[in-house]
Formats: structure tokens, C-alpha cells, sequence
């Protein structure tokens, strides 16, 4: 399986080494089938998973498969309104999981799931000092991303767009912005509907770009965390070699001197 | 006589002196990657054994579920 990584170009996390710069979330995969092929085209090292109430027998399966994969699961907090929720899941899910990672979700409403981020911060704070690593999802707002890094957050995780809308990245000043700003790693973290909205989120510098329902949603799930991985890397790629400045008239790419 | 204590959300009666591993077994959830919260604080699982459930507690399980 080829990576996104390479060993001029580590991808540091919290106390990690991760090979693969696309972070991917098991909601909406209609099965744990379809999980795993997904999972093992996008390449991902890291699966989101979700903590709900305990019904018998229904994560065996995605546990399992989670497991045989070899990746790492990364607990969120989604469904949690207030701090004191989101602290306590935390908590839950690092006893259930055995992980000090956590993906802080704390959301505002159903229609919009946009982040409340004054709850978020606080509950930021609570965990970083209880010892966990820390990887918010947040808004695009370079303030807040300030703020969640001098709590001691491990990454942050802005938005490209609302959770599940496929909107792309709405404001990709602002996505820059965060990346001049913060020295923790930014993960592009929701929005994403196609390959070329996570390449464009690495052509923006982010450090890596967490998606879930543009695949697992994707008529054909595989194919398109395929696509995912491809986008990452090229992406990084051209981040990195440099693109040519923009122009608003031609400049002639062959000489200029007399043909004919 | 029995006590009443809510799990997750639904009234249940318990033998006075059941503890948290106990009604973990009771339910077959201790293959599952399971932890529980009682009044709103964790009970790690190291303490599950001797952790009895008092009346009228308010008991949350929560296990991993595709999401994120």
C-alpha cells in the first residue's frame, strides 16, 4: 500500500508517527464490509469511530474489522452539546477504547452540527490536562484555532464546510490563515464532497484532511477513498513543490525568439 | 425487595448489592469494548467488582458505533 508520507516528510501527531495524511470516519458505511475496503483504499491509519449507548452484539463487527485492519481508532465525542457531555464521553470512550486520542466534537444543533466553540475550548482545556491528546473539530475561525492550541490541543481540525454537506472548503483564506497562525498540525475536518476538495485542502498547507461521508456515502466507496488518498498526496505534493505565482496575462513558455 | 436504578435511559430493578461487573455480565457485554458512567462520573473498570449499585442511581454504558 503506498503512503502519503515519505521520510523527508513525516507526519507528526501527538506522540505518532502517522504514514498516511488521510484521517478517515466510519459513519455512514452501510456495512463493515464496506468499511474495510474503504479503509484499505484510502490507505488511512486512523478510523474515527463514535460512542453511543451499549446495545449487545452491534460493535462487534466494526470492532473487529477496525482491529484486523491494524489501524488506529480515534473516539469522537459527536452528539455532545456542553463541555461537562463531551469530557464525560471522552473519558467513557478512553476506558472502552484504551486511547488517550480523542476527536472533540461539541456541536451546537442538529441543523448546522457547527461547533460551539466557546464550549469547545473549555472542554479542550478539561481534557488536555486530564492527558489526553486533544484534536478538535472546530470552526475556521483562526482565533478559536489559537486558543485550542494554547490549551495544548494536539492538532486542530477546522471546517471546510457544515458535517455531510459536500460543500467543499467555503473559506479557504481562512483555512490559510490557520495554517500561518498555529504550529500544531491542521487537519481539514469536514465539507469535503470530492477528490479535488482534499487536494485543495493540502495545496493549502493543511497537514492532513479528515473525511468520512464523501466516501462512505460515495456511490462506490472504495473507488472514491482511492481517489481520497490520491488527492492527499498530490495535493501535499504540489503544497510542497511550490506552485507558480498567478498571472493576469500570458508569459510564453517556448522562446521568443523568430520562427519563420 | 429490590432497588430501581435507570440504564441508559430505561428503569431496571437490581438485587441490592449488584455491582457494575455484575450487571455488565448480566447484559453479555463483557466481550464488548464497553465502559460505564454512574451519576455522571466514570467508574473505571478496575473498580467495576466492587462498585454497587445504589438506588436510584442514573447508569450510562456507552461502547464505539460507526460515526465521525
Amino acid at each position: 500500500m503506498s503512503t502519503t508520507c515519505t521520510n523527508d516528510d513525516p507526519f507528526a501527531v501527538a506522540d505518532t508517527i502517522l504514514s498516511s495524511r488521510l484521517l478517515l470516519g466510519s459513519g455512514g458505511a452501510s456495512s463493515s464490509g464496506v468499511l474495510r475496503d474503504a479503509v484499505i483504499a484510502s490507505g488511512a491509519q486512523v478510523v474515527t469511530v463514535s460512542m453511543r449507548r451499549t446495545h449487545s452484539g452491534v460493535d462487534n463487527g466494526l470492532m473487529h474489522a477496525l482491529k484486523d485492519l491494524e489501524v488506529r481508532v480515534l473516539p469522537n465525542t459527536s452528539g455532545c452539546r456542553t463541555a461537562r457531555e463531551a469530557v464525560l464521553v471522552a473519558e467513557l470512550a478512553r476506558e472502552a477504547l484504551g486511547t488517550d486520542w480523542v476527536k472533540l466534537e461539541v456541536v451546537s444543533d442538529d441543523r448546522t452540527l457547527l461547533p460551539d466553540v466557546i464550549e469547545l475550548v473549555e472542554a479542550a482545556e478539561t481534557l488536555v490536562a486530564k492527558g489526553f491528546h486533544v484534536l478538535p473539530y472546530t470552526t475556521d475561525d483562526v482565533v478559536i484555532a489559537q486558543r485550542l492550541e494554547e490549551v495544548g490541543c494536539s492538532a486542530v481540525m477546522p471546517l471546510g464546510a457544515p458535517i455531510g454537506s459536500g460543500l467543499g472548503i467555503r473559506n479557504p483564506h481562512a483555512i490559510t490563515l490557520i495554517r500561518e497562525t498555529v504550529d500544531v498540525p491542521v487537519i481539514l475536518d469536514a465539507g469535503v464532497g470530492t477528490a479535488s476538495d482534499a487536494a485543495l485542502a493540502m495545496e493549502l498547507g493543511c497537514d492532513a484532511v479528515l473525511l468520512a461521508t464523501a466516501v462512505t456515502r460515495a456511490e462506490r466507496p472504495a473507488l472514491m477513498a482511492g481517489a481520497m488518498r490520491h488527492a492527499v498526496i498530490a495535493g501535499r505534493d504540489a503544497y510542497r513543490a511550490g506552485r507558480v505565482p498567478r498571472r493576469h496575462l500570458a508569459q510564453a513558455s517556448s522562446p521568443l525568439s523568430p520562427t519563420v | 425487595m429490590t432497588i430501581t436504578a435507570t440504564l441508559n435511559g430505561t428503569p431496571q430493578t437490581y438485587e441490592p448489592g449488584t455491582t457494575v461487573a455484575a450487571l455488565v455480565e448480566e447484559h453479555g457485554w463483557r466481550e464488548q469494548a464497553v465502559a460505564v458512567a454512574v451519576d455522571g462520573a466514570l467508574v473505571p473498570k478496575s473498580r467495576w467488582q466492587h462498585a454497587e449499585i445504589a438506588d436510584g442511581s442514573d447508569i450510562i454504558t456507552l461502547s464505539p458505533m460507526q460515526g465521525g
